[in-house]
């Protein structure tokens, strides 16, 4: 049991009185796909942010890829550039054009000069259809152009991980499909991927294991058939039945 | 827009011209014409008043220079986070609320006659480096704020997504925060400077010859108001054009930013 790409052993997070996070135990293996669902306040983004090392934890430890990276002494940074993460709200830049929000960690994290980092960028950007909005400003492109960019972002770090925090919510309708497609895509190139959504649908195709997140916990896990055909909690028998009725699933 | 020209120079004459009628057959008018308005003598003196202006100038663009640079770091010290920068930031406020607090003249006063008065080895006796340094400690402190409002303007996701790139902690704010925020506060911080060249006149009061003591000089030498008019103009002539570049720079990153609306 030691090469888990990721292993979280007993995870507890608080702000202030609230506890958010009340003891996460939670491993991916590497090219697994992990789509953790559940009620918005369950928990769901602050555990993908304690993960990359956004928010300090109170309790329990992170260890990635054999890296204890939650130990004092850390370099933040440095695990940081093997983590990829992607925002609900995008998060771009809006003063810099496509191609320096993409090109930006690579030059001044991992040190690329600019003639690596624009050719690793635009061969990502034509990858994903977005070669003709290099030159644009994150403004002018459509939601989900925007979180396609960011999830580019993301990826020109190469990292070992990447973690998406409900990157769909906001977005209109008709552009979900759109997001979900470059996910799928990087998915089936092996991808390690933890994915926060409420996109049921998709959970349900993409992910070899579903976790239900319940008031801090875990409260169930399983291979999609297992947690959407027949959850065995009560409380994810609720959440889904809600999800059905909102016509969601 | 085609019928909104005429009724404005229509509007805008009949306005200026009850004001002008007003003012013209108020019972003082010829004194007033005499004193502030002798066109000989502003052509005559405009040169002279010019030439001690540049102490101004050179006062205000050396002063900005410097302010540009120490109030940004002002700034950036009281954004620092975390119990161990506590005394950095406590440092920072006590400046920032100390030279905001006390009238500049005086900050010009104490500086400009107590520094030579201490005839201390190497340190300047020059009226002028120390009128310049105390604008620099008082706008420094002012600036600092308008810095820090941008600085705090800029949403914490930006440099979530920064420093989740693995950007260290200067990294995001010289590549990400702070870009964002100079441009926010822009226009406040060339209301500043305007106030900043205004200010120039204030070292007057340590008998340097500059724009105000020498209208002064020629108007105690023929009582007439005229020469305060000619500093006047020299002050306007330079902030007008400053204040609409700022509009342009503006103008320019929204349109660069925003151009084609395709947003959604």
């Amino acid at each position: 049991m030691s090469t888990a790409a990721l292993a979280i052993e007993g995870l507890h997070k608080s702000f202030g009185k609230l506890e958010v996070l009340r003891g996460i135990d939670l491993a991916l293996a590497e090219h697994e796909v992990v789509c953790l669902i559940g009620a918005s306040g369950s928990g769901k983004s602050t555990l993908l942010r304690c993960i990359n090392l956004l928010e300090p934890i109170d309790a329990g430890r992170i260890v990635l890829r054999g890296e204890e990276i939650t130990a004092s002494g850390v370099d933040v940074n440095r695990v940081r550039r093997g983590i990829g993460i992607v925002f609900q709200a995008f998060n771009l830049f809006p003063h810099m054009s496509v191609l320096e929000n993409v090109t930006l960690g690579p030059r001044k994290a991992l040190g690329l000069r600019k003639l690596e980092a624009d050719a690793r960028a635009n061969e990502l950007l034509g990858r994903f259809g977005l070669a003709d909005k290099r030159n644009e400003y994150p403004d002018r492109l459509s939601g989900g152009q925007q979180q396609r960019v960011a999830i580019v972002r993301a990826l020109a770090m190469q990292p070992g991980l990447l973690l998406l925090d409900e990157v769909t919510s906001a977005l209109d309708p008709e552009l979900v499909a759109e997001v979900l497609e470059v996910i799928r895509e990087l998915a089936a190139e092996g991808m390690t991927m933890l994915i926060a959504t409420h996109e049921m649908g998709f959970a349900r195709d993409v992910a070899h294991r579903v976790c239900f997140l319940d008031e801090g916990v875990i409260l169930e896990q399983g291979t999609p058939e297992q947690i959407f055909g027949a959850p065995s909690e009560p409380r994810t028998q609720q959440f889904l039945q809600r999800i059905v009725d909102a016509g969601r699933l | 827009m085609g019928r909104g020209v005429p009724i404005a120079v229509a509007s805008t004459l009949v306005f200026f011209g009850a004001l002008a009628l007003l003012v013209t057959r108020a019972p003082g008018w010829d004194r007033f014409k005499a004193y502030f308005f002798d066109w000989e003598l502003y052509r005559e003196s405009l040169p002279e008043i010019a030439d001690a202006f540049l102490i101004n100038v050179r006062i205000f663009l050396i002063a900005e220079g410097i302010i540009l640079v120490t109030a940004l770091g002002l700034a950036v010290l009281r954004s620092l986070p975390g119990p161990v920068f506590f005394p950095v930031r406590a440092l920072a406020v006590v400046y920032a609320d100390l030279f905001r607090g006390v009238p500049t003249i005086l900050v010009i006063l104490m500086l400009g006659v107590g520094m030579p008065a201490l005839q201390l080895e190497g340190i300047p006796d020059s009226e002028v480096f120390w009128a310049t340094v105390s604008l620099v400690l008082v706008y420094t402190a002012y600036v600092s704020e308008v810095y820090r409002a941008g600085i705090e303007s800029v949403h914490p996701s930006q440099d979530a997504a920064a420093r989740s790139l693995g950007l260290t902690r200067f990294q995001s704010l010289r590549h990400v925060v702070l870009p964002q925020a100079v441009r926010r506060v822009i226009p406040p911080l060339l209301n500043d400077f305007i106030g900043l060249q205004k200010d120039t006149a204030l070292v007057s009061v340590l008998g340097v010859v500059e724009v105000l003591n020498q209208a002064g000089i020629n108007e105690a030498a023929d009582f007439n108001g005229t020469y305060y008019l000619v500093a006047a103009t020299l002050f306007v002539a330079i902030t007008i054009p400053l204040a609409r570049f700022t509009d342009w720079l503006v103008a320019r990153d929204r349109r660069r930013r925003q151009a084609g609306g395709v947003a959604t």
